[in-house]
């Protein structure tokens, strides 16, 4: 089966310039690079195309304005107008992981996100957030957010210990959803366009045949373009909800 | 003679069958169909919600069990309760439940019909 592209090949990391200090390896990886492209794509396309500030927005400047309406409003809906103290940080979310994904819709690209480390990184950072905000604005009050209202005192222990274990789940299903929809969209593409190849080798029968899994290549890559977008949109809406938490815990 | 007598008020009661269903879906145009995108993404939140707090149950189980030697009882404890957890997760992600955490899966519907 030399024909047969392997699915997993496209996630390998390489070390574009080894660096290694004190046994930490610090490479700057292919990974790195598309991070590194994002973050300066991103920045210079918001720094270039909000440049001219003007009343009557030309066509790349209402493009911002509409990312930044969509965003804005998402946070203004989920946390109120006291969480729009978080928009850098969720705006940077969102672009990150939209560009991100975009980036590895591109064939021969690294899909970044498809590696757990990075969207358990991006995880944790909100979480982290969440913790330290809402300990820090409420102290013990933040405790609320486990006591939800109108239980009887007899099963009060067992809904808190449920509550803590949803609470410890947010951060994995929050990284996992992610890295899974995107590792999974991008092997299944990748296997149905690998049918493409192996059965057109297989002759004319074969050839005729693989019309078959290329029109699925064809209709999996627009409905992995959607999931590129849609994740990062369930990401941001998450990452919303849980600073509401930390800034209203027990509900409003 | 019987079929006609009968198409009558049959003929009537699918007639008011269509308005009032034009009617509800006069009404679903504006509100709902645009929030496919948020059922999208709902559909793809439910799925890891569920199995990965059952996950943390197994995890937190696990580990009280390797630090006092409890063999199986905290699994068997946290298992269930991880289950439950998962349980309700999806309910506050379906908005079938406003927990304290979840208030806002009715407004985020409103958010995306005006973008």
């Amino acid at each position: 089966m030399a024909t047969h592209p392997d699915p997993i090949k496209q996630f390998a990391i390489n070390k574009l310039l080894p660096l290694d200090i004190n046994g930490v390896d610090l490479s700057f990886t292919n990974s790195s690079l598309f991070m590194v492209a994002t973050v300066v794509l991103t920045s210079a396309y918001f720094l270039w195309s909000t440049g001219g500030r003007g009343m009557v927005p030309t066509r790349s400047q209402s493009v911002s304005e509409i990312v930044y309406e969509f965003v804005a409003g998402m946070l203004r809906d989920s946390a109120g107008s006291s969480g729009m103290k978080f928009f850098p940080f969720v705006f940077s979310l969102f672009m990150f992981i939209l560009i991100i994904n975009m980036f590895g819709m591109f064939p021969y690209f690294l899909t970044v996100t498809a590696h757990i480390i990075i969207t358990i990184a991006l995880a944790m950072a909100v979480f982290l957030t969440v913790l330290v905000v809402g300990f820090g604005r409420h102290g013990v009050g933040f405790l609320k957010l486990f006591v939800p209202s109108g239980v009887p005192m007899l099963i009060m222990p067992l809904v808190i210990a449920i509550e803590i274990i949803s609470f410890i789940a947010r951060p994995i299903s929050h990284s996992v959803r992610l890295f899974a929809n995107m590792l999974a969209g991008h092997i299944t593409l990748k296997v149905f366009a690998g049918f493409i190849v192996s059965l057109s080798a297989m002759g004319t029968v074969g050839i005729v045949g693989s019309i078959l899994p290329f029109a699925m290549t064809v209709g999996m890559t627009a409905l992995e373009f959607l999931v590129a977008f849609l994740q990062a949109y369930v990401f941001t809406m998450l990452t919303c909800m849980y600073i509401n938490d930390a800034l209203h815990p027990g509900g409003h | 003679m019987s079929n006609s007598h009968r198409q009558g008020p049959l003929d009537e009661r699918l007639k008011s069958l269509d308005k009032k269903l034009k009617e509800s879906d006069k009404g679903r145009t504006s509100s709902e169909r645009k929030s496919d995108n948020v059922n999208f993404s709902n559909a793809i939140r439910l799925s890891t919600e569920f199995v990965v707090a059952i996950l943390v149950g197994i995890g937190i189980g696990w580990t009280i069990d390797r630090f006092f030697g409890t063999a199986p009882w905290a699994m068997i404890i946290f298992l269930p309760l991880g289950f439950f957890a998962g349980v309700r997760n999806i309910m506050r992600a379906s908005g079938l439940q406003s927990g304290s955490q979840s208030e806002n899966t009715n407004e985020n519907d409103d958010n995306s019909n005006r973008d």
